[in-house]
């Protein structure tokens, strides 16, 4: 099992809005049970990074590989494409992903929210998937919830539904895109702790925050983006202690 | 009032609303039907596709329902080739013609009512739906066209009162629906008040019945937009 490959793994990625180039050659690699957090200013590219993991960005050149498995691209007259949308619509089933805005489907319940990819999307069995979306919602503190709409939820209460309705697919890796940056102060720390029950569990997240307490205490690996290049990267006892960047020092500085 | 005479006169018109109402719901289920379609040629970002829902909308949208209704009866008559074609059995039919005309005029407005639903789907909900592994056919079942469905329905309620209204432009190709047999009890009797306030009561209590059934419907797919119920108890005990 040495040679297991990365859970996720980018190789020299960019990425182009017209002709800004928001990534600039990212290569970084998750293993099984890191928590990587991905911080930077606003701008720096680290969302867009976060999405070019599960294709809802697709990169301009370079590799993303999820467990060993390399998504194919090619080139066509509007840009880069996926070269095959089941392998693409595949992966993403293993990856789960959290947003900023949530983005719940307002018309199903919570539960119906969290059964919804296991049952219409890896088809499993609706009893199975019920059982072990109680479960899922037990864990997040949502389980009195269940039956609730999500506009009847509060911006935490939405994230910790969000965040069942991700670990419902089962997924490799964790992706979460901001995931307290819409809440309000004191809704923080419910989210938070509940991501950091996930990386006590050896769960793989990919993490991009602007929460330095979570970067600092939960995660195994500290990615600084600026500019769409990594200007730093290491444990979090050598980022934050000795950060060699000076634009890392001063984003730390506020 | 001549009570009699307006008892005698409901009971004249009453016959015509089975044919009132197969001229409305046939057209508007097909019309509907039509109205997906072009509505997705209109949004599908091919251009060719979206012109001709563009041009579509715009003709039968923009010209009088009964000259429609004409140019199919008596127009496409006129041609040797439809005469001759397959169609023809149908295009000779008045009723196939009210049904056409109805149906292609009912898809015009409807398009428009469906794209509006289509766009108001929050991009956020479908990007979730894209994350977790949906193609693009099981995201619009499962995701966009509920979503479009719940904003388009006020609008879609209008539209089908307005269709049964329009059916009674049918009574000018020969049909005896309601307005058609109020035409024909009106040319026998020379009283035009009573018949044309009976005839009107009809439809007024058909769109009552059809208001309240779009109603319980709007109200049946939108618990999430009604004020929550009361908080409900763990079945099995969580934090909150």
């Amino acid at each position: 099992m040495s040679s297991k490959p990365p859970a996720v793994r980018l190789a020299d990625l960019r990425k182009s809005f017209g002709a800004v180039e928001v990534l600039k050659g990212i290569s970084l690699a998750a293993h099984d049970g890191e928590v990587v957090s991905i911080l930077g200013s606003s701008g720096s590219g680290k969302s867009t990074l976060l999405r070019c993991i599960n294709l809802l960005e697709v990169p301009s050149s370079g590799e993303v590989a999820i467990e060993g498995e390399v998504i194919r691209l090619r080139q066509t007259r509007h840009g880069t494409r996926p070269a095959d949308r089941r392998q693409v619509d595949r992966l993403r089933t293993q990856i789960g992903m959290v947003f900023q805005s949530f983005n719940l489907w307002s018309h199903m319940t919570v539960l119906e929210n969290v059964i919804e990819a296991p049952v219409h999307v890896q088809r499993r069995p609706r009893a199975e998937c019920v059982a072990e979306a109680e479960a899922i919602l037990e864990k997040v503190g949502m389980a009195d919830r269940r039956d609730y709409y999500p506009a009847h939820l509060s911006g935490g209460q939405q994230q910790r539904a969000a965040i069942a309705r991700a670990l419902a697919q089962r997924p490799r890796v964790m992706l979460f895109d901001e995931p307290t940056s819409a809440l309000d102060p004191e809704l923080v720390g419910e989210v938070l702790r509940v991501m950091r029950a996930l990386a006590e569990e050896g769960r793989t997240m990919l993490v991009v925050t602007h929460e330095m307490g979570f970067a600092r205490d939960v995660s195994s690996k500290v990615v600084f983006l600026h500019k769409g290049v990594i200007e730093e990267q290491g444990t979090p006892g050598e980022v934050f202690g000795q950060a060699r960047s000076q634009r890392f020092k001063q984003f730390l500085a506020g | 009032m001549d009570l009699p005479f307006l008892y005698t006169t409901l009971l004249t018109l009453l016959p015509g609303v089975p044919l009132t109402l197969k001229l409305a719901f046939s057209s508007v289920a097909a019309g509907a039907v039509l109205a997906l379609l072009l509505a997705l040629c209109r949004l599908s970002g091919v251009w060719p596709l979206a012109a001709f829902a563009r041009a579509y909308v715009f003709v039968f949208r923009s010209t009088p329902l009964l000259v429609q209704i004409f140019l199919i009866y008596y127009g496409l008559g006129q041609f040797r080739a439809v005469r001759l074609s397959a169609l023809w059995p149908i295009l000779r039919e008045p009723y196939w013609c009210a049904v056409i005309a109805l149906t292609l005029n009912t898809a015009a407005f409807a398009t428009e009512i469906i794209r509006g639903g289509l766009r108001s789907v929050p991009p956020g909900q479908i990007e979730a739906a894209r994350a977790c592994g949906m193609g693009t056919a099981l995201r619009f079942r499962r995701i966009v066209l509920p979503l479009a469905v719940r904003q388009a329905l006020p609008g879609y309620g209008n539209e089908v009162i307005l269709m049964v209204k329009a059916t009674a432009l049918a009574s000018t190709i020969t049909l005896l629906e309601v307005t058609g047999l109020a035409a024909k009890l009106i040319s026998e009797t020379y009283r035009a008040i009573e018949v044309f306030i009976v005839a009107g009561a009809i439809y007024l209590l058909i769109n009552f019945v059809i208001t309240r059934i779009i109603q319980l419907l709007e109200y049946a797919i939108s618990p999430h937009l009604r004020p929550p119920p009361f908080p409900v108890i763990a079945e099995k005990g969580g934090t909150a």
